[in-house]
């Protein structure tokens, strides 16, 4: 018994050594390449509110990488909005602006009336409150 | 190309149709979100689209 608790606290403290070691990484880490894929055959693109949406039909598995990544968006923005004494909705808004001009040439992106565009090497349609 | 388009409204008689659209405009973001938040959320959001690539 007390050498099964020493065993644990052990496992344990590896645990949370990772745990730190993984929250003092600097993510700096690229996109996967099946999310690389879809954005570049226009599966996929930039909406205005700060999240990614499929421009076509969606297939199971494209709906799971696009919800993947939007989970991972919100807690992002939810993160950043408290530091910054925003609300989540303001700062998604906010990165959606930058999201979208940042899309390179044949990439996806929505228009505020909703509608896909293709961006080109011309700026993007955006929200008129986008700096 | 000024002229061009003056040229074509004067051929066309000066008329301007102006067609509604089929679906209705839909705005979905929200309207309470000030310009001056998203100018001072601005430079943070875009070091937070750098720090994680991987997801932007």
């Amino acid at each position: 018994m007390g050498e099964m608790t020493v065993r644990n606290s052990i496992l344990a403290g590896f645990a949370s050594l990772a745990a730190i070691g993984l929250v003092a990484t600097p993510v700096l880490a690229q996109r996967d390449p099946a999310y690389a894929a879809a954005r570049s055959a226009g599966k996929v693109g930039e909406q205005a509110d700060g999240y990614l949406g499929i421009v076509g039909a969606a297939d199971p598995a494209l709906q799971r990488l696009v919800d993947d990544i939007n989970i991972k968006r919100r807690a992002v923005y939810a993160e950043k909005a408290k530091e910054n004494n925003a609300t989540l909705e303001a700062y998604a808004l906010t990165a959606g602006c930058q999201a979208v001009a940042r899309t390179t040439p044949g990439e996806k992106y929505r228009a505020p009336d909703g509608s896909w565009q293709t961006r080109t090497d011309a700026a993007p349609i955006r929200d008129p409150r986008c700096p | 190309m000024l002229a061009g388009v003056a040229i074509l409204s004067a051929s066309l008689g000066g008329c301007i149709n102006i067609a509604a659209p089929d679906e209705p405009i839909v705005i979905e973001l929200n309207i309470n979100i000030r310009q001056e938040v998203i100018y001072r959320l601005a430079e943070d959001a875009a070091n937070t689209i750098d720090e994680n690539a991987d997801i932007f």
